[in-house]
């Protein structure tokens, strides 16, 4: 292979958006629909060459290829240099991207069609997919940095792309400013790996790592510094409130960048820098508490959300808690010595990549669906919604087969990658296996309160209101075929995605088909999940329950959930307006202002004003002269009479 | 010697002054043309210089010298070397731009290019003096034209602000003159190159050299400005016409820190390296204070300002972490900075413009009428916030990664950390900015503003394209810059 098809990879996506933002959108903006053939025909283009690089891949001893990396910069003896990786990680994180967001790019035409701002939409969308290629492929912290920054920008560019709505705007700021607190620890952390080491280098750091080169005190920190960068952009505890406001961007991108792709490099960064973490026990404890915390804290509140957006925004903070969860796991048994240093490195990779993998098809699917049912129903409000299962038979079914699999149920794909989870947390850390199993009950009565209420039952909206997010005016139909046959794509994927042998490629362990049924964790995790889903229809198909008493007698727990443990509350209007913006700042302001400044015009003043007293000296009368001349002569004489 | 490129350089302006002011009819045409013609021709002398430079030899290149007042020994001593050729580069570019901003100038328009033009030859002079005594002549001219431009075409309380400018200025320019007569009567030349290379730390006291060393500092700290020397600044900004915002930000700040690094630290390397902590700390109240400052304001021009002195402090940091990365970083962040503000001080200046409203609360949705301003004020904040891509980025990156590195500065690790905690607070003052002006619904009284015409189109494009190469292909300037900064880390005993 040569050389070049990496990078091109990476290319066709970004030389989509330069054509797109110089030369469509100021010269032929009359055709925007070319917007979209030329973004879908690259990053189609970039499926094919990563498709090949992962045949490349495959066939290559150790499972990676050596590529060549060129100097970007050299001071003294810092010299920084970008190339590219591409081994099994790198090409199934290349097979995720270009699938997804081709499916997404698709769909989108469908979606935005009529939107004025039809062509920006594809530019940042493919800015996004190049950037987050880029990502993927970078062979050292620098590079990965840098992309790591722009997958950002274009989150933040895509979540306020409707900027004239006070939300979608303030959404995009808020997205921005929590994940730069995470990403601060994440550049503090490859300055101070760098300080201690001399390398920016992935690879050269592994080796460092794990030949003991570090010290136990340095690898801690920095593990822990990359994993705040991590926090931040997959929307972990303390820093997920960005995540359920970014549902204010199109559908489809919440599908591919806040479901599959972006949201999930946190995963990626842990999973690139695994035998860092895994040489430290602090460090890979703390990612596995804060995965499993997260898993089941967010699934709390997407237990009680009515946005159909929000509950899958939720879900997927939940399910990148599960993947944390997978990898801190495996590496407290690297870390414990339970678990061999040579199997445990690719098994940690494998347990949470492989989740990521399949998440990626069933959510990007779930939020398809939900974009699906806003086009014909105007809303995401699932009070609005009910009964839709007869006039949208294909969104119903796709969105059915992706809640199945989610929830984990035998064969579909997330039963794979959640069993090889639970079953390594009840290996190495058996209570945060218990969170996660009350999690997966949680995760079916969500899902399938949404399917209830969105598809069963009777159709329950006014379909007058129109939220501006189509240009059409709502009516109650099964979305276009650019739109279903994705959708379509995707359910397969979703069903047959945990059969690939992604895991064993990775270097961890593979289940035989019917094996997999002879594991008691994963019948007690069915059971528990099949009971969610019972609950649920009990709650809101059957009607067996009413929700309504049983929210009263939760009264202050859904007030808990509801407004979410009032994190947002404290971060914005105390932390930031009260104790910042408008209490140590206004402090400063003030000193700023009074004191610094007043000082200076108190000196001017009180320079102007002894000028104006001095001056009366100046009289210019001879007489008075003549009196201060011969009083100082008298005094001066005076002075050598007593002294002299 | 050879062709005296730097006199030219240095003198052409000035010559374009005296042709404006000598042309036969008032024609504004006539004077905007004339200027934009000599500020062109300059930046592109510059600009062969800079293609032109030995990347390969440190100490100055394209020198000429001849003497001056023999009787002290003063000489006409001009050469770049790797410090100041990004700055001359930067400064002859923004001289261009300063020209292309004021094209709507239409009060006393012939008055106005001259000494936009004379301003432009002082501080070309300051960056290519290598003569002490012909720095500091220089480092003076341009004062004068900067009183007349803030207080004959700024706004609001324009002769006050005009004139603590002056105030400011001249009260460190007395104390750097003290510094620089001390070097004189101790080292017995004006000669800087000379000067650096003889040791002359060694051969005073400890208390002289300190005393020197902070003559001349608070001289530079002014400029720069240091906390707490800085409160001239936000009212020179915002009473300013836009082209001086952008001269003021592009190049006069930077003549502090050039100072900085071209005397005090060349001349006394052992003084900064023993104050070293106490000047990285300074420049800590820079980063954090002046970002905490700038979120109350409500001024567009004065926010710019304020976020000034905060990503000032970064060069600070750099400087006196005393490491080589770290101070080829405070040169590229004086140069980005240069960019990045004066772009948003043009940009500003376009939204005042239209707009006639510079208070943020009032401005609100104006992404909708003016997308192209909507696009390139969001480019240059999110370079303000150092964005990777960006010149920022690289910039700040190279600050932190040298700071944080330095072997020289106790303690200088969580220092560095702690700055880095200006790179949160300048997202969120930024970002906050954009929200409010650009985003959201427009309002009613902006229905009928319009975008930037294919001049202002061109000027701010031009900014943004320089701004998105050093951020690409930082290189490009600090295989300069470092050879430049190399002989003064050396002196450092490393």
């Amino acid at each position: 292979m040569p050389s070049g098809v990496p990078l091109a990879i990476f290319l066709l996506p970004f030389f989509s958006f330069i054509v797109i933002s110089f030369i469509i959108r100021p010269f032929l903006n009359s055709k925007p629909q070319l917007s979209g053939y030329i973004t879908t025909a690259s990053i189609g283009t970039s499926l094919i060459l990563s498709l090949w690089v992962l045949a490349e891949v495959s066939s290559a001893p150790g499972h990676v290829l050596s590529m060549p990396d060129y100097e970007w910069l050299a001071i003294g003896d810092t010299v920084i240099r970008f190339g590219v990786t591409v081994d099994a990680l790198a090409a199934i994180m290349l097979i995720v991207v270009t699938s997804v967001s081709l499916l997404v790019q698709v769909y989108s035409q469908g979606y935005m069609h009529g939107d004025p701002g039809y062509s920006r939409y594809f530019a940042f969308m493919s800015l996004f997919t190049a950037f987050m290629l880029g990502l993927v492929l970078a062979d050292n912290l620098v590079s990965l940095y840098v992309f790591w920054e722009g997958v950002g920008l274009c989150s933040y560019l895509l979540i306020g792309f409707w900027f004239h709505r006070p939300a979608a705007a303030r959404a995009a700021t808020k997205a921005f400013l929590v994940t730069r607190i995470g990403d601060f620890g994440f550049l503090a952390a490859i300055l101070f790996l760098y300080s201690k080491t001399g390398t920016f280098d992935i690879g050269e750091l592994h080796h460092l790592a794990l030949a003991g080169a570090i010290g136990g005190t340095v690898l801690t920190w920095a593990a822990i510094g990359i994993f705040s960068g991590a926090i931040g952009k997959s929307a972990q505890f303390p820093l997920h409130t960005w995540l359920p406001d970014a549902m204010e961007g199109p559908t489809p991108v919440s599908a591919l960048i806040h479901a599959a792709t972006m949201v999930a490099a946190g995963i990626y960064l842990v999973a690139r820098m695994f035998p860092v973490f895994a040489s430290s026990l602090t460090a890979v404890t703390t990612v596995a508490a804060i995965g499993g915390f997260t898993a089941i804290f967010a699934a709390t509140m997407a237990l009680v959300m009515n946005d159909i957006k929000r509950v899958l925004a939720y879900s997927t903070i939940s399910q990148l808690g599960y993947m944390m969860l997978g990898l801190g796991v495996v590496g407290i048994g690297v870390a414990n010595d339970a678990i061999p240093l040579e199997v445990g490195l690719g098994l940690g990779v494998a347990v949470g990549i492989f989740h990521l993998f399949n998440h990626a098809f069933f959510k990007s699917l779930l939020f398809l669906g939900a974009g699906s049912v806003n086009h014909a129903t105007g809303t995401f409000d699932i009070r609005e919604m009910g009964g839709l299962r007869k006039v949208m038979p294909w969104t119903y079914i796709t969105f059915l087969i992706g809640s199945l699999s989610i929830v984990g149920i035998w064969p579909l794909a997330g039963f794979w990658s959640k069993e090889g989870i639970l079953d390594h947390a009840w290996d190495h850390q058996t209570a945060l296996f218990f969170l996660a199993m009350i999690t997966v009950f949680m995760t079916a009565f969500y899902m399938f309160r949404v399917v209830f209420l969105t598809f069963a039952g009777e159709y329950r909206g006014s379909n007058a209101g129109h939220s501006g997010a189509s240009a059409h005016a709502p009516s109650l139909r099964e979305s276009p075929l650019v739109m279903v046959a994705p959708m379509g794509i995707l359910a397969i994927l979703a069903v047959i995605s945990g059969w690939l042998p992604v895991s064993s490629f990775l270097g961890g362990e593979s289940e035989s088909f019917f094996g997999a049924l002879a594991h008691p964790i994963a019948w007690v995790s069915m059971v528990l999940a099949a009971l969610g889903i019972l609950l649920a229809y009990a709650l809101y198909s059957a009607k067996w329950l009413s929700s309504e008493s049983l929210r009263r007698r939760f009264a202050p727990l859904h007030t808990l959930f509801s407004r979410k443990y009032w994190i947002d509350e404290l971060y914005e209007r105390v932390i930031v307006v009260r104790v910042l913006v408008d209490g140590i700042f206004v402090l400063l302001n003030w000193f700023d202002t009074r004191i610094v400044d007043g000082i200076v015009n108190g000196i001017a003043g009180g320079t102007i004003v002894a000028g104006k007293g001095i001056r009366r000296l100046q009289t210019g009368q001879l007489q008075a002269y003549g009196i201060a001349i011969f009083v100082g002569v008298l005094a001066i004489v005076a002075c050598f009479l007593i002294f002299g | 010697m050879d062709f005296p490129y730097l006199s030219i350089i240095v003198f052409l302006p000035v010559i374009g002054a005296i042709l404006i002011a000598l042309l036969p009819q008032a024609d504004p045409r006539r004077i905007k043309f004339t200027a934009a013609f000599f500020t062109l021709a300059v930046f592109a002398l510059s600009l062969s210089l800079f293609f032109m430079f030995d990347t390969g030899l440190e100490g100055a290149q394209f020198v000429e010298r001849a003497s001056w007042i023999p009787a002290i020994d003063a000489q006409y001593f001009l050469g770049v070397d790797g410090l100041s050729l990004p700055m001359l580069v930067l400064a002859t570019f923004l001289g261009f731009i300063a020209v292309l901003v004021s094209w709507k100038i239409d009060l006393r328009v012939r008055e106005y290019f001259a000494w936009l033009l004379v301003l432009e030859t002082g501080v070309l002079g300051v960056f290519c003096s290598l003569d002490l005594l012909l720095f500091f002549l220089f480092w003076e001219v341009e004062i004068l034209p900067m009183f007349l431009l803030i207080s004959i075409w700024g706004t609001g309380r324009k002769e006050y602000s005009a004139m603590k400018f002056v105030i400011f200025t001249l009260a460190g320019s007395a104390m750097m003159l003290a510094g620089i007569l001390l070097l004189y009567f101790h080292g017995g030349t004006f000669d800087m190159m000379e000067l650096a290379g003889m040791g002359l730390e060694g051969a005073i006291s400890t208390l002289l050299a300190t005393a020197i060393f902070f003559l001349l500092f608070i001289g530079y700290a002014v400029k720069l400005p240091v906390f707490p020397f800085h409160t001239w600044l936000p009212d020179a900004h915002t009473d300013a016409p836009t082209a001086v915002s952008v001269i003021l930000a592009g190049i006069l700040l930077k003549m502090g820190g050039y100072g900085m690094i071209r005397v005090c630290v060349s001349i006394f390397p052992g003084v900064s390296q023993d104050y070293a902590v106490l000047l990285v700390a300074l420049a800590l109240v820079n980063i954090i204070y002046g970002a905490a400052v700038t979120f109350r304001q409500r001024d567009l021009k004065r926010l710019i300002a304020y976020s000034s002195i905060s990503h000032m402090g970064y060069v600070l940091l750099g400087i006196f972490a005393l490491s080589q990365v770290s101070m080829t970083g405070a040169i590229l962040q004086m140069f980005s900075h240069g960019l990045i503000t004066g772009l948003l001080f043009a940009l500003v200046g376009l939204v005042y413009d239209k707009t006639h409203v510079r208070d943020i609360p009032q401005l609100g949705g104006l992404a909708r009428r003016m997308p192209i301003i909507a696009v390139v004020f969001s480019v240059a904040g999110l370079a303000a916030l150092g964005l990777p891509g960006t010149s920022g980025f690289a910039a700040e990156f190279l600050v932190f990664l040298g700071s944080f590195k330095s072997t020289l500065v106790d303690g200088i690790q969580t220092y560095t950390i702690l700055g880095m905690v200006g790179i949160v607070l300048t997202a969120g003052y930024i970002l906050w900015l954009l929200q409010r002006v650009f985003y959201g619904p427009i309002k009613a009284q902006y229905d009928k503003v319009t975008d930037a015409n294919r001049l202002e189109q061109f000027t701010i494009i031009s900014m943004v394209a320089v701004i998105m190469l050093i951020g690409i292909y930082p290189a490009v300037l600090t295989d300069i810059i470092k050879v430049g900064v190399s002989p003064i880390i050396a002196s450092l005993g490393l």
